[in-house]
C-alpha cells in the first residue's frame, strides 16, 4: 500500500515538473509548480522530515507561488494578451540536458554510496530547534538580516518613481 | 522506497527540467520557476542525504537556509523583472540587453 502511495507522488512530481517546463500557457506552468511543491513535500515525508515538510508546504506553496502568481499578474496584461511565451533552441537544450542526465544517472548508479541504518525519529522539530539554537545560531541571525535586506531592497526596486 | 537511489535520481529529473527551462524559456519569469526547480532538486537531495547518512538532522538545517535563501531571491528577481517590463514593456530575457534605454 505505502509503495503505491510512494510511486504515486513519485510520478506525480515528474509529471508536474514537465508541464511547468513545457506548458505554453504561463498560468499552467505556475498551477503545475504547486504540484511539484507538494510532490517534494511528501518525498520530504517519505524521508521522516516532517519540519522540512510543513516548511515547504509554507513558504513554497503558500509563498514563493503567490509571489510568481504576482510577478504572472503585474507583467501581462491578462485581460487582453493571452498569457503565453515563446521556447527557443528546443532541440539543442533537450539535447545538452539529455547528455546532462545521463551523466548524472550514471553516476548515482556507479557510486558507491554508504547506507548507514537509521531509525525514525518521533519527530525532528526539537533537534533542529536547538541546533538552530547552538552550532547555526550565527548563520541564523545573519539570515534574518538577508531577508530584512531583501525585503526592503525588493519594495525599493518594485516601487514606481514618483 | 527505502533506497536513496531513488530520490537521487528524482532530483536529477527535476534538476535537469530545472536547466532545461533555464536555457529554453525566454519568459523571465518561467526561468525563475526553472531555478525553483533546481533549488527543490538541491534540497531533495540534502534530504535524502541526511536520511540515509544515520538521520543526520544537519542536512536538514541546510536546506532549510536553502529554502530562506530561494524565498530572498524570489522577492528581489520578481522586482526586477517588475521594473524590467516597466522599462521595456516586455519581460523577455533576449529584449532586455541593456541596463537602460
Amino acid at each position: 500500500m505505502i509503495n503505491i502511495v510512494f510511486w504515486f507522488f513519485v510520478a506525480m512530481t515528474v509529471v508536474a515538473a514537465f508541464a511547468v517546463v513545457l506548458s505554453k500557457n504561463l498560468v499552467y506552468a505556475a498551477v503545475s509548480l504547486l504540484v511539484t511543491f507538494l510532490g517534494v513535500a511528501s518525498m520530504y515525508v517519505f524521508l521522516w522530515a516532517d519540519f522540512m515538510a510543513g516548511t515547504q508546504v509554507m513558504i513554497y506553496i503558500g509563498g514563493i507561488l503567490i509571489l510568481i502568481l504576482f510577478g504572472i499578474m503585474l507583467t501581462h496584461k491578462i485581460a487582453s494578451v493571452r498569457v503565453s511565451h515563446a521556447n527557443v533552441q528546443r532541440g539543442v537544450g533537450a539535447i545538452v540536458v539529455l547528455a546532462l542526465f545521463t551523466g548524472l544517472v550514471w553516476m548515482i548508479n556507479i557510486s558507491p554510496w554508504i547506507n548507514e541504518p537509521s531509525i525514525e525519529p518521533v519527530q525532528t522539530v526539537e533537534t533542529i530547534g536547538t541546533l538552530l539554537m547552538t552550532d547555526y545560531l550565527l548563520p541564523f541571525e545573519v539570515a534574518s538580516v538577508l531577508l530584512l535586506g531583501a525585503l526592503i531592497g525588493a519594495a525599493v526596486l518594485a516601487r514606481k518613481d514618483d | 522506497m527505502d533506497s536513496l537511489q531513488i530520490y537521487l535520481i528524482l532530483a536529477a529529473i527535476l534538476f535537469s527540467l530545472g536547466i532545461f527551462a533555464v536555457i529554453t524559456r525566454r519568459n523571465a519569469i518561467a526561468v525563475l520557476m526553472g531555478i525553483e526547480l533546481i533549488l527543490n532538486a538541491a534540497n531533495l537531495n540534502f534530504i535524502a542525504f541526511a536520511r540515509f547518512g544515520g538521520m543526520n538532522i544537519t542536512g536538514h538545517i541546510f536546506a532549510l537556509f536553502v529554502i530562506v535563501l530561494a524565498v530572498a531571491e524570489v522577492a528581489v528577481a520578481l522586482a526586477i523583472i517588475i521594473n524590467i517590463y516597466q522599462n521595456f514593456n516586455s519581460i523577455n530575457v533576449d529584449e532586455a540587453q541593456q541596463l537602460k534605454q
